[in-house]
């Protein structure tokens, strides 16, 4: 591991403010509410799951995030400078570029930057190896299972080592078995690594293994209900998913969801 | 046990059938595209010398394919002569149409109101037949060689504009947010993003293109008629046909289908060896 990829962890109350949407909402064509006063605080080295019915604003929040659109009322403050310079996403889909080798689309971010492969290709050799890729350099993303495309696609988010990486339902097009595989991993990652990570979902059960908080969103219009924590410690593995104190921050989490689709009908 | 066993093994005995089935299925259709067209061949090329000789066809009326192979070795001297010039229209033409082709393209693409005011013109060109303008050029256009390519030109640049542009435009629209979030340019964008989402457009357009250009140059040089040295191989069809030398006629179709085909193979050989790497079209699927 290098000290290029590591960030240190911090105590809660000592970790930096990384970004804080503060009151956004962001109406479409004058008349759609797509999301309406939102506000989140997120600190270096948080977990943060939005979790929400469809249609909820999820990934509308992560674009304004993103800095894809504006919007339309409230703001979106970066912490230290950087901001949307420094920013890693992984899309539902794998998104790769099919006419380039795994390592040339790891390498997009620092391409687009103006750095040649041999400049990094230290970089884009570890991002590879952390997500377990090594052996794959040189295949074309259709030679790889969807797992491993997400994975290109995680370790492409990664390579630059940004301060905060966006996932819109990375894996919700995978199979239950690679799926579990693929969130294990990831928490493990993001110890190793000590990135920030924001992560979109539909899945309860999937919010609560990964996150230290759940931000569970209403439709029409979307909007926050309720900020959920989820106080289990890291690192958390497989036998987690069967304790009881995983089962009990699901039924919590799960209850705040139908209230807040309750509300919503 | 027995009971357990006997089911799981018909089972698989079936599979294997199948399996074995369409095996030999690939293996009779990978032979038979090979063999039913030649066995076609042979039939047609046959079936017109028994006509001719059944019938006493008299040559000056329709050859058979004997004379007409005599005639091709026969005249070879002036029909290759004719068929280099008419394939250096034809391949000057493409080259062309490919630079414009995706010269214009990547330009409409870059500018919205560029592509608003000339792509109609684009269009008119393309729909215009290109025999009812090629007189015109050939009276204002002084250079014979540049008219021809001209004539070509027009016929062939527009598949080629039209499916690139066409690619430029497909490209995944995650990828488009990917490259704004990393900040890339204009530049990067094309150069990295849209034009090799473009190529596997470009590279169909371009074997239609291939075919055109042909097209192109020779219905050029029926409509510029001039003849002597540096003539293709239409003004020596037009030619033979008034000297009612129809076994010429044929050799020298013979050798524009040929070239035809030969283009085209040659330019789905250039476009598999491109894509072949990462392009769907390229993959062999064993379903
Ligand atoms: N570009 C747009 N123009 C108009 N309306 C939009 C646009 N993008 C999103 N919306 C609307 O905003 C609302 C929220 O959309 P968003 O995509 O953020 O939902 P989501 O929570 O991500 O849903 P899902 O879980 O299905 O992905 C939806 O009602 C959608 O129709
Ligand atoms: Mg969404």
């Amino acid at each position: 591991m290098s000290d290029l990829l590591h960030r240190p962890t911090l105590a809660l109350g000592q970790r930096p403010k990384v970004l804080e949407v503060s009151r956004v909402a962001k109406v479409f064509n004058g008349n759609v509410t797509a999301l309406r006063d939102m506000s989140l605080t997120v600190n270096e080295g948080d977990f943060i799951s939005l979790l929400g019915p469809s249609g909820c604003g999820k990934s509308t929040a992560l674009r304004l995030i993103a800095g894809l659109s504006n919007p339309t009322t409230g703001r979106i403050l970066w912490q230290g400078g950087q901001g949307r310079d420094d920013l890693g996403v992984v899309f539902q889909e794998p998104t790769l570029m099919p006419w380039a080798t795994v390592a040339e689309n790891v390498w997009l971010p620092f391409r687009l930057r103006g750095k040649t492969y041999p400049q990094v290709r230290g970089e884009v050799e570890e991002a590879l190896s952390l997500v377990g890729l090594s052996g794959f350099l040189n295949a074309y993303p259709r030679e790889l299972s969807g797992g491993m495309k997400m994975r290109v696609s995680i370790a492409r988010a990664l390579v630059t080592n940004p301060r905060l990486i966006l996932m819109d339902e990375p894996f919700a097009a995978l199979d239950e078995i690679t799926r579990h595989k693929l969130n294990t991993d990831l928490l493990a990652l993001k110890a190793n690594i000590g990135c920030t990570v924001i992560f979109v979902t539909h899945s309860v059960f999937e919010s609560v293994f990964l996150s230290d908080r759940i931000v569970v969103m209403a439709a029409r219009p979307g909007r926050v209900i309720e900020e959920v924590q989820i106080t289990a410690p890291y690192p958390r593995d497989e036998a987690f998913r069967t304790s009881a104190d995983y089962a009990a921050h699901c039924q919590v989490t799960s209850r705040a969801l139908h209230a807040a689709m309750g509300e919503a009908a | 046990m027995t009971m357990a066993d006997t089911p799981l093994t018909r089972a698989e005995a079936e599979v294997d059938a199948e399996e074995a089935r369409r095996a030999r299925a690939a293996r009779t259709e990978s032979v038979a595209k090979w063999v039913l067209p030649a066995l076609v061949f042979v039939i047609m090329v046959v079936l017109w010398d028994r006509l001719v000789v059944w019938n006493d066809i008299p040559h000056y009326i329709l050859p058979g394919p004997g004379l007409v192979m005599q005639t091709l070795v026969k005249d070879w001297p002036i029909l290759f002569e004719a068929l280099l010039v008419t394939l250096q229209i034809t391949l000057m033409a493409l080259a062309v149409a490919v630079i414009g082709g995706v010269g214009l393209a990547i330009l409409f693409n870059q500018s919205r109101f560029a592509e608003m005011s000339f792509y109609p013109y684009a269009v008119i060109l393309q729909v215009t037949p290109v025999v009812s303008i090629a007189p015109l050029i050939f009276i204002y256009v002084d250079n014979r060689t540049v008219g021809l390519l001209l004539c070509a030109w027009i016929v062939a640049f527009f598949p080629i504009l039209a499916n690139t542009t066409l690619g430029l435009n497909s490209t995944d629209h995650n990828l488009r947010d990917l490259f704004r979030i990393y900040g890339a340019t204009r530049w990067q964008r094309l150069r990295f993003l849209q034009l090799p989402s473009a190529l596997p457009y470009f590279l169909g357009g371009l074997r239609i293109a291939g075919g055109l250009s042909l097209i192109g140059a020779i219905v050029a040089e029926y409509v510029a008629g001039t003849g002597g040295i540096g003539s293709g191989l239409a003004f020596r069809i037009l030619e033979a046909g008034y000297r009612l030398n129809i076994p010429r006629m044929f050799a020298a179709l013979l050798l524009i289908a040929a070239s035809g085909v030969v283009i085209f193979a040659g330019l789905s050989f250039l476009s598999h060896m491109l894509l072949r790497k990462w392009h769907e079209s390229a993959i062999k699927r064993e379903t």
